[in-house]
């Protein structure tokens, strides 16, 4: 079984993707700001990372760098409505393994997420 | 007293002299030497004004009105100094325009047109023929009494084969038509005749000087003298002006003379058509003026030494000075005085012939001649003959005609009542031209009606008497009015009778004419030819310099047509003179071209002007011209064109300063118009940003939904959560929305008369249960007195409404709502014990999505344009919004202002 952390300070997008992957058989973690993530990633080790952009207190760029000098493993996806260029290419350039937009297709996601950690 | 003989060789020698020193002037011009080019020259020629009416009738008006014939002196001495602005600006308009006569200057001013310069040739002959006739009988009279016959009449009833006059009249017309028809261009200087005229206005002063000196000093025993002797006579009333009516008819009689002298033909003949140098204006402005006052000195004298002396009646007043040198049998000085009297009058004939000569053959026979096509092209290469025959033949019979006329009715006249008359009748020219070089809205319509009801009024108030006095028309008609109307006697129009016949005349026929000159001008369209050359004639001195250039012409022409029109009046040599003029001053070559360009055909039409005048030169420039017809606006345009061109100069100066300016302000406007395209931008990536968020949890439940089974207590939350994302994104939309509006000044306020209490209290009830759910305490303290405000009651609630939903958000225990009026303002506050906005933040606080960008705050629930809207809100109601804390309350407060007067509360 999986461990996801999903990173979201939207409740109810954070609540849509909590139930989705707990249906898709995941452990799932969930942190509504940058500060809490890392809190968990540190805690549990995650696999995977499911992180938004703009947050309060620490965004996920910060969080993406954190992870990416100390934990090298865990794989990364953004999932943000920042769909410019320039985002995408700062988001892959900080070691992201995927970069996806919102609003986003549930099985997408999903295939997406499990093609990478497969 | 002398023979037959003595007399007419004296005549005929002094004629003689004139055409020697005519010959002379001549070869001398040939040679180089233009002796005329002179101003004191110029200002001798323009004494022409004084004739044999001057000469003769002076005295002769001074016996019987004492000083009042000064006035016909006084007039152009006064006019004189004024001559700097009227008459350069006529002698520049004649010499670009190229000009040959008044009635050429008129038409030419009023489009070029045919009838306008027909209607002045006719008035010009009529109001001068009486005028050269009385010419002919002063020196026909002075003939009579150094003859020593004594009647009056008795010359002018002998039949004309034995009247000397007769053969005077021919003897002036041979002299006129031999130097003042040399030369086809009506418009050279006839140097010849100018000379003659100049040593004629010589002449005629020294003989009037020397018959003063003798009967002053040498009859009489100085002005003291004469002055004591007419005293004594009981006649010292004419020394003084008398009365009321005098002192109109001083001012009437000065009017007069000013006009005639500008726009007698003779006048206008030598003050401009023979003019060289405008600068001879300089002088002739005070020397004329002088010429006046030296000529004048001794009429009183012999006025009242005449009238002391010849007591018995034996001389009439008009021939006193004659009479004198005859009386004293002083022989050579009585030859002397008549040969003075005789350049007089043969001057004022000469140049009044040939001005009128010109306007018959260019303003008559030429239009009339032209008219028919057939004509035209049958005789086209004899048309410079037919020309300066029609002259020479117009000499003729208008010297002839004169002498009709003073053989007939001029005899029984004295020469100034005639004269002036005809001063009148020229008179009528005075609004055409005057309003013609200073008005550009004077029209041709206005010129030519104004002209004949004025010429109309002088027939009937001034002729008319005349041909009663000759025996032609009943007596009744002056004392009974016309039909037995009493208003309409001719010599007191309307009952109006207190003036002297000439000013009553004078009066009428002026006021009429200028009245309906100026009323139907200002009511008539222009035509574009008329308007262009009421524009050149009133703007002279803009366009004089670049005419040729301002042309104001649409069209070609044939070059080898246009060559033989030229070569028809100019003949081959003089043709090609002419283009090798044109070559030269355009810097254009003509050789390798068909067609003419305008400038060509400009300066052709302008060089026939000066041949046939400008109404017949356009007449014939047209038939060889295909004419465009051209409008009103290019007119326009083509004119403000040179005008700007000659501006430009230096407006380039100021313009580059501004270009400077302008470029800097451009650049502050790019680079606020580059920010403002920066924040739209960002603008519009937030709000899709932010539009996002639901969109994505809509989505996903919308998804999670469509799977088969779903708890129903999932599903319910589940759709719950969409219906809430979805009313988010309205919410959102409408604020975008809001903005916008309030952004680009779209929005319209709906103001109305509001007890703001009673909106507060709507406001807060709605929130009530919102802070009862939050566990918040809300405390409201709103003012005693009752206010009335102007304000839009929905945006105003939504203001508190998002101030109060803020506070909410952010309060630990309570919130606290105050309103108070102060004089000008209602303030409302809405405060909350949270904590707070950081320090740095509060500039930002009211700019939109200012949450959503501020990433490192904890995002509050909401669309972050609540507070940007409200801020926009308060400010289109004139007030103000800030936000302030203190003692750990944070409070949001707002002003409205409260208007001066009392408002009504409409229900």
């Amino acid at each position: 079984m999986y461990k996801i952390l999903i990173v979201d300070d939207e409740p109810n997008i954070l609540l849509s993707l909590e139930y989705l992957f707990k249906k898709e058989g995941f452990k799932v973690f969930i942190a509504r700001d940058g500060e809490e993530a890392l809190g968990i990633i540190s805690e549990d080790e995650p696999e995977l990372v499911l992180l938004d952009i703009m947050m309060p207190k620490v965004d996920g760029y910060e969080v993406c760098k954190h992870i990416k000098d100390q934990h090298k493993n865990i794989k990364v996806v953004f999932l943000t409505a920042k769909s410019k260029q320039q985002d995408v290419e700062k988001g892959l350039n900080l070691g992201a393994d995927l970069y996806l937009t919102k609003p986003f297709g549930n099985k997408d996601l999903v295939t997406r997420v499990k093609n990478l950690l497969n | 007293m002398f023979s037959n003989t003595v007399i007419i060789s004296f005549t005929f020698g002094y004629l003689a002299l004139l055409f020697a020193i005519a010959w002379f002037s001549e070869r001398s011009a040939k040679n180089g030497r233009r002796l005329s080019n002179h101003p004191a020259i110029y200002a001798l020629t323009l004494a022409v004004y004084c004739t044999a009416w001057t000469y003769y009738g002076s005295v002769g008006r001074a016996a019987t009105n004492g000083l009042e014939f000064l006035t016909i002196y006084i007039g152009p001495s006064l006019v004189a100094p004024l001559w700097w602005i009227v008459m350069r600006k006529i002698i520049r308009i004649s010499k670009v325009q190229r000009i040959s006569s008044i009635a050429d200057f008129i038409s030419s001013r009023y489009g070029k047109n045919v009838t306008l310069g027909g209607v002045v040739t006719v008035v010009c002959l009529l109001g001068i023929l009486p005028y050269t006739s009385i010419q002919i009988k002063g020196v026909a009279t002075s003939f009579q009494i150094l003859q020593g016959s004594g009647v009056a009449d008795s010359l002018a009833n002998l039949p004309f084969y034995q009247d000397t006059a007769f053969y005077l009249a021919l003897g002036l017309a041979l002299f006129t038509i031999l130097f003042g028809t040399r030369n086809i261009e009506a418009t050279a200087q006839h140097e010849g005749m100018v000379m003659a005229v100049a040593f004629e206005s010589i002449f005629k002063l020294i003989a009037f000087l020397v018959v003063g000196v003798f009967v002053t000093y040498f009859v009489f025993d100085g002005f003291t003298d004469v002055f004591s002797k007419v005293a004594e006579e009981g006649l010292d009333h004419l020394f003084v002006m008398q009365g009321q009516s005098s002192a109109s008819e001083w001012f009437w009689m000065s009017v007069l003379s000013m006009m005639a002298i500008l726009f007698l033909p003779r006048q206008f003949q030598m003050g401009v058509i023979e003019n060289t140098n405008e600068k001879h204006l300089d002088t002739a402005m005070w020397l004329f003026p002088l010429y006046l006052l030296l000529i004048n000195i001794f009429v009183l004298p012999i006025a009242f030494g005449g009238l002391v002396h010849f007591t018995s009646g034996s001389f009439e007043a008009d021939t006193f000075v004659l009479a004198f040198p005859i009386a004293f049998n002083q022989e050579w000085l009585a030859i002397l005085v008549y040969l003075g009297g005789f350049s007089a009058a043969t001057g004022m004939i000469i140049v009044s012939t040939i001005a009128l000569s010109t306007m018959v053959s260019n303003n008559l026979v030429m239009p009339l001649l032209l008219v028919n096509d057939q004509f035209q092209k049958r005789y086209q290469h004899r048309l410079g003959q037919i020309l300066i025959w029609s002259r020479r033949l117009s000499i003729l019979l208008i010297i002839l005609a004169a002498y009709l006329y003073y053989k007939q009715i001029a005899g029984q006249f004295t020469l100034v009542s005639i004269g002036l008359i005809s001063f009148v009748a020229i008179a009528q020219f005075a609004p055409a031209i005057i309003g013609g070089i200073f008005w550009k809205k004077g029209a041709r319509v206005g010129a030519l009606v104004g002209i004949l009801a004025g010429f109309a009024v002088w027939f009937y108030t001034l002729v008319v008497p005349t041909m009663v006095t000759a025996g032609y028309v009943p007596e009744s008609l002056l004392t009974e009015g016309l039909f037995g109307l009493r208003f309409l006697r001719p010599q007191a129009l309307l009952g109006f009778s207190d003036m002297s016949y000439i000013s009553h005349g004078l009066f009428y026929s002026l006021t009429l004419n200028a009245v309906l000159y100026l009323i139907i001008s200002v009511f008539s369209q222009q035509t574009s030819k008329e308007h262009n050359q009421a524009v050149i004639f009133v703007d002279i001195f803009k366009y004089s310099t670049s005419l040729d250039a301002s042309v104001i012409w649409k069209g070609q022409a044939y070059l080898p047509d246009l060559k033989t029109l030229l070569v028809n009046f100019l003949g081959e040599e003089k043709m090609e003179e002419a283009l090798e003029e044109f070559k030269l001053n355009s810097g254009k070559k003509l050789d390798d071209k068909i067609y003419a360009d305008p400038e060509l055909v400009n300066f052709s039409e302008r060089l026939l002007s000066g041949i046939i005048g400008s109404a017949s030169a356009r007449i014939m420039v047209a038939s060889v011209v295909k004419e465009e017809e051209i409008s009103m606006e290019e007119v326009m345009g083509i004119l403000q064109e040179t005008q700007e061109l000659k501006s430009l100069n230096h407006q380039l100066e100021t313009n580059s300063e501004e270009l400077k300016i302008a470029s800097e302000k451009l650049q502050s406007l790019n680079e606020s118009l580059q920010l403002n395209d920066m924040l739209k931008d960002e603008f519009i990536s937030t709000v899709t940003h932010e539009m996002r968020t639901p969109i994505t949890s809509i989505r996903a439940f919308s998804e999670i939904l469509m799977d088969e089974d779903l708890p129903d207590e999932d599903r319910a939350r589940f759709l719950e959560i969409i219906i809430q994302e979805t009313k988010r994104m309205s919410r959102l939309i409408d604020q975008v929305l809001d903005l916008e509006r309030f952004d680009s000044g779209r929005q319209k306020l709906n103001l109305e008369a509001t007890n703001p209490k009673t909106l507060i209290l709507e406001v807060t009830e709605s929130m009530e249960q919102v802070f009862k759910e939050k566990n918040l305490l809300f405390e409201k303290d709103l003012m005693r007195s009752e206010v009335l405000i102007s304000i839009d009651q929905d945006r105003i609630k939504q203001v508190i409404l998002n101030l109060l939903s803020n506070a909410s958000k952010f309060a630990k225990s309570k919130v606290m709502l105050r309103a108070e009026a102060s004089k000008d303002n209602l303030m409302i506050s809405v405060c909350d014990d949270g904590k707070g906005i950081p320090e740095e933040e509060v500039p930002y606080i009211f700019d939109k999505f200012f949450q959503a960008k501020n990433q490192t705050s904890k995002k509050p629930l909401g669309s972050g344009l609540g507070l940007a809207i409200s801020k926009k809100i308060v400010e289109y109601h004139q007030g103000k919004i800030e936000v302030g804390r203190k003692n750990g309350i944070t409070c949001f407060e707002f002003s409205l202002p409260i208007p001066k007067e009392k408002l009504k509360l409409i229900k």
